[in-house]
């Protein structure tokens, strides 16, 4: 590399960092390309979001909740994580919007505009959990790259829009279909406009759920923008990822899609359990599909002083990707023993389901309080990591508060 | 006489007065300090607009949130063009690790190769931010005590 190119790449990346937004492409800025360094974006007021939620990353934007911004039955946007892989795309338009779908096994590849969808196919509402499948990443031993979420890359809004199968069954698939892929609008942050970021997808079994929708509204609105404005295909129960934001298409595959983040170790878990720090060969990796069961107590908020002699009402909400959680429990003495909490059944498939439990301590002193969840095959949640696998996936391990009694 | 005595009666008075407001300033100062510094114990340090994109506090380059270091520039010219250095800070690796983290970009996601950085930066790396070990489930760590009563019915 030579001095001249050096210096130019060293400022470049001083001002693109200093700036916090997307100036860079490659090493091939020309010489004395002037840049205009902006103010530091808030994130939150940009974005509407709780000045509690955590940033674990400007660019690009990763952001989680924190347990007790989780108390709602419905995650508002304000509350909701953001887990970004790519720019967020510039002049989003719901006007012009276009859905192409198309590959092997459609009979005939078509575009719908969103006006389009809207107006040909009915409409319908579910609350739909979606959680990162990298939620809990930070604690794995030995550690797992990738943003360090801890417990609030999970939420549970309302999503509008149509079903998937409706518009698939509209543009006619072939027998051989085996995998929905999508494709989105965002950027690549090396700024390679030919560079898809993210394009993952769901088997046809998932694809053709009632549930399964192409959402145009996020709590009765159009989707905010950076959750997925116009247009975002919405899978609950599976890794967030499955759900595509902003979506401009649709392949239906006659084998499993191959779009980047398809690939291992992407969202896939060795297909048997390995020792931690075990290097695992991609063909050994398998595809995350359902979600784990998991709860999370939202309030009260870890680090509650009571006094003594009153019971504390505990909240929260439990989940168990495509199955229902039949039993929440809550212990005050590391699992020693477990009382039962009253759960509501979920408004509907999919969507999380609320718990709550009035908790009384013995004596004075330090408590942890535990939410462990059973989903309806019998499986809990574990008190300890669950398996350790290379990009840290699937940490539903309990999750617990810290109260003093004095 | 009489109005001497009232004269230094109000200088201490006076001085008392500065006193007990130094004593006020500096608690808060104190308490601020302590609040800021456990918030900056718990949180991600993320890259920031700062008036001197050089300055280092504390062995922290400010602008970007990084462990100064040997190599650190290095890092900077190659890891933060296209995110973050908060994907650098939040990760611990073994040089492995950083290897093929570093391998993976390159072949994946038009990460360039680094040249004659490319041995310095791996070794900051694996210097700065090293594998540190967490068991199965660590304690629950920076609490934040508050009091519930009156707000829990
Ligand atoms: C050409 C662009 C580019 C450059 C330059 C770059 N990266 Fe990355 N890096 C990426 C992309 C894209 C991702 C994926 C981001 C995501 O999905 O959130 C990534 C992710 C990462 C991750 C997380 C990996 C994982 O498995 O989740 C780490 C750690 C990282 N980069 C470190 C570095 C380091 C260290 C350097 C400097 C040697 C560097 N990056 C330079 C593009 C780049």
């Amino acid at each position: 590399m030579n001095r001249r190119g050096f210096l130019s790449k060293t400022s470049l990346a001083a001002l693109s960092a200093a700036i916090g937004t997307e100036i860079f492409y490659g090493a091939q800025i020309p010489a004395g390309y002037r840049l205009i360094a902006e103010q530091d974006p808030d994130l939150f007021a940009r974005y509407h979001k709780d000045r509690d939620m955590v940033i674990l990353n400007k660019r690009p934007i990763n952001i989680e909740a924190r347990a007790h911004l989780l108390n709602d039955d419905v995650t508002p946007e304000r509350c909701m994580f953001v887990r970004n892989n790519g720019k967020v795309p510039v002049e989003l338009q719901a006007e012009n919007w276009e859905l192409l779908i198309d590959g092997e096994s459609v009979r005939q590849g078509r575009s719908f505009s969103l006006e389009e969808l809207k107006t040909t196919f009915p409409h319908y509402s579910y609350n739909l959990t979606l959680e990162c499948g990298g939620n809990g990443r930070s604690e794995f031993d030995p550690p797992a790259k990738g943003n360090q979420w801890t417990v609030g890359a999970v939420s549970c809004a309302t999503w509008t829009g149509v079903r998937l199968r409706d518009v698939l069954r509209e543009v006619g698939i072939k027998q051989d279909a085996v995998y929905v892929g999508y494709h989105a609008a965002d950027l690549h942050l090396s700024g390679d406009p030919r560079k898809e970021v993210i394009s993952r997808g769901i088997p046809m079994a998932k694809a053709m759920q009632e549930e399964t929708l192409l959402a145009f509204e996020m709590n009765g609105k159009p989707i905010p923008e950076i959750h997925g404005f116009p247009l975002r295909l919405v899978a609950g129960g599976w890794p967030a990822s499955v759900s595509g934001k902003w979506l401009k298409g649709l392949s239906v595959r006659n084998q499993v899609h191959d779009g980047p983040k398809m690939e291992s170790p992407s969202y896939r878990v060795p297909c048997d359990p390995v020792a931690p720090g075990t290097e695992v060969a991609d063909e050994n990796m398998c595809i995350i599909e359902s979600m784990p069961v998991k709860s999370l107590i939202t309030y009260p908020r870890t680090g509650a002083v009571l006094e003594t002699g009153r019971s504390l009402r505990i909240n929260g909400h439990a989940w168990a990707g495509e199955l229902q959680v039949k039993e929440v429990s809550y212990s005050i003495d590391f699992g020693a023993t477990w009382q039962e909490c009253t759960l509501d059944k979920p408004v509907n498939r999919l969507a999380w389901q609320n718990f709550r439990a009035a908790v009384t301590f013995p004596s004075e002193g330090y408590y942890e309080i535990w939410a462990r969840a059973t989903d309806s095959r019998g499986v809990s949640q574990p008190m300890v990591l669950p398996g350790w696998n290379p990009k840290g996936y699937l940490n539903n391990a309990c999750h617990r508060i810290a109260v003093k009694v004095v | 006489m009489k109005k001497r005595s009232s004269k230094k009666e109000g200088n201490s008075q006076y001085r008392m007065m500065i006193l007990a407001g130094f004593i006020v300033i500096f608690t808060f100062l104190s308490i601020l300090v302590i609040l800021t510094m456990d918030a900056l114990e718990e949180s991600q340090p993320q890259e920031v607009l700062v008036r001197d994109p050089e300055r280092i506090e504390n062995g922290i380059h400010l602008r970007t949130g990084l462990k100064a270091g040997e190599g650190m520039e290095a890092v900077i010219r190659h890891c933060t063009p296209c995110h973050s250095a908060s994907l650098v800070t939040q990760n611990r690796m073994d040089a492995a690790g950083w290897e093929s983290t570093i391998r993976w970009m390159q072949e994946t996601q038009n990460l360039w190769d680094l040249g004659e950085d490319h041995e310095l930066v791996v070794r900051y790396l694996t210097r700065e931010y090293p594998v540190e070990s967490k068991g199965r489930r660590q304690a629950l760590k920076n609490i934040e005590w508050y009091s519930l009563d009156g707000q829990n019915p």
